[in-house]
């Protein structure tokens, strides 16, 4: 629902630099958006925990003095206290200092994944829907075939290859399993959109292909794009740390929030400091991720449920 | 029509609507007042925004939870306004009943429309489940549809969209109310189709003895049925009358404005039309004053601070203008727009050969499987020349979209020939194509759907040119020009479609499409999705623009009296076939196919004298699915002089396919075993 | 017809094979399944290494393997483990275990699902609508192994303030359990609880998302204003031609819900040791063991594209607009 012109007065800029009211005019949409999205209580408060985690995990480490890999000889299984704020484990590591290394891991590796996995996504989805054909036989058949077994068992099998590499290889690997279904839902939206009037309009005028899915088709789903961007961070934080609580992931002595999950978990009701911190920001981080992602979808897709559904006026 | 005295069926005081939105409170009905005798229908006619189905919502109280009602409704001297949901529902569906717009989705997928009428019968009356049945079948037999008891049993999917807005109707007369709202019933439907439903609802009329409120934009429509008219603008009543007042003695400038802006079938050809500029206003923040001051040709001072009231100037009609006790000044000059000149017909820019586009049919989602082949476009064959208008007219269905987009494709087609600028288009190679497609340009329907919603204007304009290489500089010069040459402000290159009206947006299209400086320009429907009053400022730029640059359009139209208005040529278009094409005048008013002269007599005309005493012949049945074409003549199955023929004439018509052949004028052709020529207008 | 239908399970059992093929070359890969025998201490002797490599044809190339494997699994054999137990002796069991799991789970998932879904589309905004969307975000963002295991020692709290052992929370029956065939079923009872909830509540969770927005869309549409204007109430409307025409869009959830599902299943069934195929598969995955993983793949593969059939085949019953 966007006001038209009525008032023909308004702006002046010289037609020579469409750069300044390329800006009022990005303006006027990102301003709906916001007043949106800032509707939603809940995603807001989603977004503020994002940031906090975000300064927590990456400042709080120096307000301690001890590192994620120290151990602390005079302090086993300690409970909090001022000097181990989130207590010690049974081999006196500082539960702090391995909680934010864990947050660390989790914020950058679901980041990572899902900006690699929706652009894997974006490409695979727009080339099958706008070329069709074999193309889109073929791509499709792989997004099948890889929806047949669930990421988590692909990556479980491979473990043993990063096992003692770095954790970059483990974002690669879910990144590679994570993108299926948004490509899916992007092919779907690109055969809606390339019978659409101005990419037809396009086409007549001559205009090629890849330009056509990189300024019309792209753009008109970025909405959607981001959405499932979010939505992929959550997954892929929970996949990591599913893989990561086996064992098949993030591997010692380097810790996440899975690692320091499954050790804590046996212990948990006498120590519950080794599990309850690590849980807690675990499900603060997924919980605001996917907030956030629930607010972004009213304010970026007036036609999802929740937004201004209904059609006022006549 | 009407001089009851009695007590008015429905009538409505004081009623406000507002709803909140993303801009503010949006006041859609401000205080509109009206009655509804016994019998009488009243006509509500208004453009979109204007209010007129918020308000007839509000009298059934289905308005969503968050618009805010006051005034007073009242039905049979009962106040309906606060009742509670259960005591409306009493009344709703048995003495007030209700005719939506759209058919499609009116009806619930997952049931069959026989139960579905049932309902209506079940939750007022204690009949049993069986009576309710075999009502509804008689109700849709009522309604005209052909064996009904067998189509009881089908779901809303299988049925056409005229098909299902008589199940509506059906529904709607089941409980014999007192009150029938029509809202845009018609609106969504073809031409021929509109004319059999109207004529449904003049029988439901008849049987239940209701009221009528029909709701409508199309003041032809209410010309052949209302007995009263109110106009609407921007949430009031702005004029109200007995149909004939309204359209012969109008006294708001807006009503005038209208009436002169609609493309008529009764007019010769090429008359220009005098639209009325600018836009209807937002209702988040009106001022004070007339709202239509700002686009009102009359307006004085007094106009700009003070809103008029509906004040009578006569017995019978009400106006809402400061000015309507004046005697009615002369009708506004036409300005701006010349009389065009016959076009000299010259050079052949876009020939037609025998063109085929065939789709196969696929079925199921479990067992997808080609079922049949839809002969979208079978064999047609035309020629467009330089700076002539040849209009493509046909219903939904009929393959002219289809046959447009094969010819924009610019690729050799399944079968025959398209020629464009005298090079055949099998025969490019990737650079010739790409330079054919800067003489060939398109604009669509949708203004809406045809502007990339993501890019600033100056970059929808500037996407042709970079396609072809023009230099940046060269853009930048031509673009505000461009915008100028439709009507537009260079200034408002930077921003987005959305900032744009719907007729703006299709000036945008037109100029985009006119950046190449093509030779020939296709238009899909390019006015359908535009009110009245903007339509015709497109239609005169069109035209404006043809001249101007010596264009050659190709039209393509189901409303024949917008082609009348633009064309110099047309062709009727039945099931993927050309079955009449001749010179405007010699088709309008001598057409010789019997689905051309079922077409034009089923326009309404906004002018009641004429409605009233016109011949209409109703087509009977539903357009056949391109899928499953009648042998011989594909038209016969709905056509009356078939249907007169003896058994052995008839034989020709279900064996023979007819061809187009030239009966008399110069180039008037039409595919008609017993073709004769017979006025309808 | 049969053409089509002979595609159509043609490439089912392409995609299986791929799947599994895929899960066998990668596990071929990554594996190395005389590391154990290696790491011996004392190390075994050569012979014993080399026998053993004999043994699983680790000379021979992966697809050649394969094809071995596969022929075997045609004829009902899955191979064998690193230890020489058959797998095919073992397969019966744990594959029950599992459906029992995910049939369960899926009822009530969809089942509770659907209602919370309606429910708060129904009463959008309000207070319980708020409690349904916070309960399945919390659920949505919480890992199934957090929800195993604090629903464990939820049960293990119960236990304590009950004074008796109320719920189990391992395995699937008490071991060497004696008793009448009731008392037996209230046993497989008291242990099916937590697990079945493990299970089931992200299932819930998801499909009261859809549901509800499902119910949203249909709550403006145009049929339910006709009905309206019939003369049905708004709740009669709302059950009679809204929650009917909503269910339609589940069906292809269904397909969708079965992949988080078995995921899901694998952790449960670790955490509340029960021994399914997901317990087999991790397992298998640590013991290095290409035919485990190979076999719980394919049973993993026939499962997803059984209910993606499944779920085409409700979205016809409940749609007639694409039934055949």
């Amino acid at each position: 629902m966007s006001a038209s012109i009525t008032d023909p007065h308004s702006t002046a800029a010289s037609p020579g630099s469409p750069a300044q009211p390329l800006i009022e005019g990005r303006s006027g949409r990102g301003r709906l958006v916001l007043r949106r999205f800032l509707r939603h209580r809940l995603s807001v408060i989603g977004l503020v925990c994002i940031v906090a985690l975000y300064a927590l995990a990456f400042l709080g480490p120096l307000f301690t003095p001890w590192g994620y890999a120290e151990q602390d000889p005079t302090a086993y299984l300690s409970p909090p206290s001022a000097q181990h704020w989130f207590g010690t484990s049974q081999i006196g590591e500082d539960v702090f200092a391995q909680t934010l290394r864990g947050l660390q891991k989790s914020l950058t590796i679901g980041l990572l994944v899902g900006i690699i996995s929706t652009t894997i996504a974006a490409v695979v989805g727009t080339a099958a829907g706008y070329f069709g054909g074999w193309v889109d036989r073929a791509l499709m058949w792989v997004v099948d075939l890889l929806l047949v077994i669930p990421a988590f068992l692909i990556i479980a099998i491979l473990s043993p290859a990063f096992r003692g590499k770095t954790w970059l290889i483990l974002v690669v690997l879910l990144a590679a399993f994570s993108w299926m279904i948004t490509a899916r839902i992007v092919r779907g939206l690109t055969l809606s959109l390339r019978e659409r009037e101005f990419v037809l309009a396009a086409r007549f005028t001559g205009v090629p292909p890849w330009r056509i899915i990189v300024r019309h088709i792209l753009p008109n789903m970025a909405s959607i794009l981001i959405i499932d961007a979010t939505i992929t961070v959550g997954t892929a934080i929970l996949t990591e740390t599913g893989l990561s609580f086996f064992g098949f992931g993030v591997q010692p002595p380097d810790v996440s929030l899975g690692t320091l999950i499954a050790n804590g978990t046996n212990s948990a009701l006498t120590f519950p400091w080794l599990f309850l911190f690590s849980g807690g920001l675990l499900v603060l981080t997924v919980l605001s991720v996917n907030s956030v992602g629930d607010g972004l979808r009213d304010a970026l897709d007036p036609t999802s449920a929740r937004g201004s559904r209904r059609r006022s006026g006549d | 029509m009407t001089d009851h005295v009695t007590e008015p069926v429905l009538s409505v005081d004081d009623l406000t609507v507002s709803f909140p939105s993303e801009q503010g409170r949006v006041t859609a009905v401000r205080g509109l007042s009206y009655r509804v005798s016994p019998g009488e229908v009243l006509g509500i006619v208004g453009e979109s925004g204007s209010g007129k189905s918020v308000s007839s919502m509000a009298v059934m109280g289905l308005l969503p939870p968050q618009a805010k009602v006051t005034g007073s409704i009242r039905f049979q001297g009962r106040e309906l306004l606060g009742r509670s949901d259960v005591e409306l529902s009493q009344i709703r569906g048995r003495r007030i009943s209700m005719i939506f717009q759209d058919p499609l989705s009116a009806l619930t997928p997952v049931y069959t429309v026989g139960d579905q009428v049932a309902e209506a019968l079940l939750v007022h009356g204690a009949q049993s489940r069986q009576a309710a049945s075999a009502r509804a079948v008689e109700l849709l037999d009522l309604v005209g549809i052909p064996g009904a008891a067998r189509r009881a049993k089908s779901f809303p999917h299988e049925f056409s969209g005229g098909m299902r807005q008589r199940v509506v109707i059906a529904m709607a007369i089941a409980n014999d109310p007192d009150l029938i709202i029509a809202d845009e019933p018609t609106t969504a439907l073809d031409v021929t189709v509109q004319a059999q439903v109207l004529a449904v609802l003049a029988t439901a009329r008849e049987v239940t003895g209701a009221g009528i409120v029909l709701i409508t934009h199309d003041l032809g429509v209410v010309a052949g049925l209302a007995d009263r008219v109110q106009v609407m603008y921007a949430g009031r009543t702005v004029e109200t009358a007995p149909v004939d007042e309204i359209f012969y003695h109008p006294r708001m400038p807006y009503t005038r404005g209208l009436l002169a802006s609609i493309p008529r079938l009764d007019t010769g050809p090429r008359q220009p039309l005098i639209p009325i500029e600018g836009q209807p206003p937002s209702l988040v923040s009106l001022g004070p004053g007339c709202p239509f001051a700002p686009r009102c040709l009359l307006v004085i001072d007094h106009c700009l601070t003070t809103e008029p009231d509906l004040a009578p100037v006569s017995d019978t009609q009400r106006s809402a203008c400061h000015r309507s006790g004046e005697a009615a000044p002369p009708a506004p000059l036409v300005s701006g727009v010349e009389c065009y000149n016959t076009v000299s017909h010259s050079r052949v820019v876009l020939r037609v050969e025998h063109l085929v586009r065939h789709y196969p049919v696929r079925k199921g989602a479990i067992l997808r499987r080609q079922v049949g082949t839809v002969r979208a476009v079978d064999d047609i064959s035309f020629e467009l020349r330089e700076q002539e208008t040849l209009g493509l007219v046909g219903e939904s269905g009929c393959g002219k979209t289809s046959a447009l987009m094969e010819i924009l494709n610019l690729a050799a087609p399944a079968h025959g020939r398209i020629e464009v600028l005298g090079t055949d288009v099998s025969a490019l190679d990737r650079r010739r194509r790409m330079q054919l497609r800067r003489d060939l340009q398109v604009v669509f329907q949708d203004p809406i759907a045809s502007l990339d919603p993501r890019l600033p204007v100056f970059d929808v304009l500037a996407e042709p040119l970079r396609a072809h290489g023009v230099a940046t500089t060269e853009i930048r010069r031509q673009v505000p020009e461009l915008l100028r040459m439709v009507g537009l402000r260079p200034e408002h290159a930077g921003r987005y479609p959305a900032e744009f009206s719907g007729g703006q947006r299709q000036r945008i299209g037109i100029a985009r499409a006119l950046a190449l400086e093509p030779k020939v320009l296709v238009l899909d429907e390019p006015v359908s999705a535009l009110d009245v009053s903007i339509q015709a400022g497109v239609l005169n730029l069109l035209s404006e623009l043809q001249t101007r640059l010596g264009l050659a359009l190709l039209f393509v139209a189901h409303d024949l009296a917008v082609v009348r208005h633009i064309a110099d040529r047309v062709a009727v278009m039945y099931l993927g076939k050309i079955v009449e094409i001749g010179p405007i005048n010699a088709v309008y008013t001598g057409p010789q196919h019997p689905y051309t002269q079922a077409l034009l007599s089923a326009i309404p005309i906004p002018d009641p004298a004429k409605e009233r005493a016109r011949e209409r012949i109703l087509l009977t049945g539903d357009l056949p699915s391109p899928a499953d074409v009648p042998s011989g003549c594909r038209f016969r199955t709905r056509c009356l002089r078939y249907a007169a023929l003896t058994p052995g004439l008839q034989s020709r018509c279900e064996q023979e396919e007819p061809a187009r052949e030239q009966r008399g004028e110069d180039g008037h052709e039409s595919a008609c075993h017993y073709a004769t020529a017979h006025a309808v207008l | 017809m049969t053409g089509f239908l002979a595609r159509r399970l043609a490439n089912y059992v392409l995609l299986c094979l791929a799947a599994t093929f895929l899960a066998f070359a990668l596990g071929s890969l990554t594996f190395s399944p005389l590391g154990q025998l290696q790491g011996r201490n004392p190390a075994p002797p050569a012979s014993v290494i080399a026998a053993k490599r004999a043994e699983l044809h680790l000379d021979e190339p992966i697809p050649a393997r394969f094809v071995a494997w596969m022929g075997g699994v045609v004829h009902g054999d899955f191979g064998s483990t690193i230890t020489g137990q058959p797998i095919t002796d073992e397969l019966g069991a744990r594959a029950g275990v599992s459906l029992r799991l995910f049939a369960l789970g899926t009822v009530l998932g969809i089942a509770v699902g659907v209602l919370v879904g309606v429910a708060s589309a129904i009463r959008q905004y309000k207070a319980s609508d708020y409690a349904a969307t916070l309960f399945s975000f919390l659920v949505l963002s919480t890992p199934v192994f957090l929800i195993g295991t604090l629903l464990k020692f939820g049960g293990l709290r119960l236990n304590e303030a009950a004074g008796s052992t109320v719920l189990y929370y391992t395995g699937e029956f008490s071991p060497g359990f004696q008793g009448g065939w009731w008392a037996a079923l209230a046993d497989r009872l008291s242990h099916l609880v937590l697990p079945t909830l493990a299970i089931a509540l992200s299932q819930i969770a998801l499909y009261s998302r859809y549901q509800r927005s499902a119910m949203l869309d249909v709550l403006g549409s145009d049929f339910l204003r006709t009905a309206q204007a019939k003369g049905l109430t708004r709740r009669r409307a709302l059950f009679k031609h809204g929650l009917r025409t909503a269910l339609i869009p589940m069906a292809t959830l269904f397909a969708f819900g079965f992949g988080l599902l078995i995921t899901g299943g694998v952790f449960t069934e670790r955490i509340f040791g029960w021994y399914g195929m997901g317990d087999w598969f991790i397992y298998g995955v640590q013991q290095n063991d290409t035919n485990i993983v190979a076999t719980v793949t394919l049973f993993v593969a026939v499962l997803v594209l059984f209910s993606g059939w499944l779920s085409d085949v409700l979205y016809a019953a409940l749609d007639p607009r694409i039934r055949l």
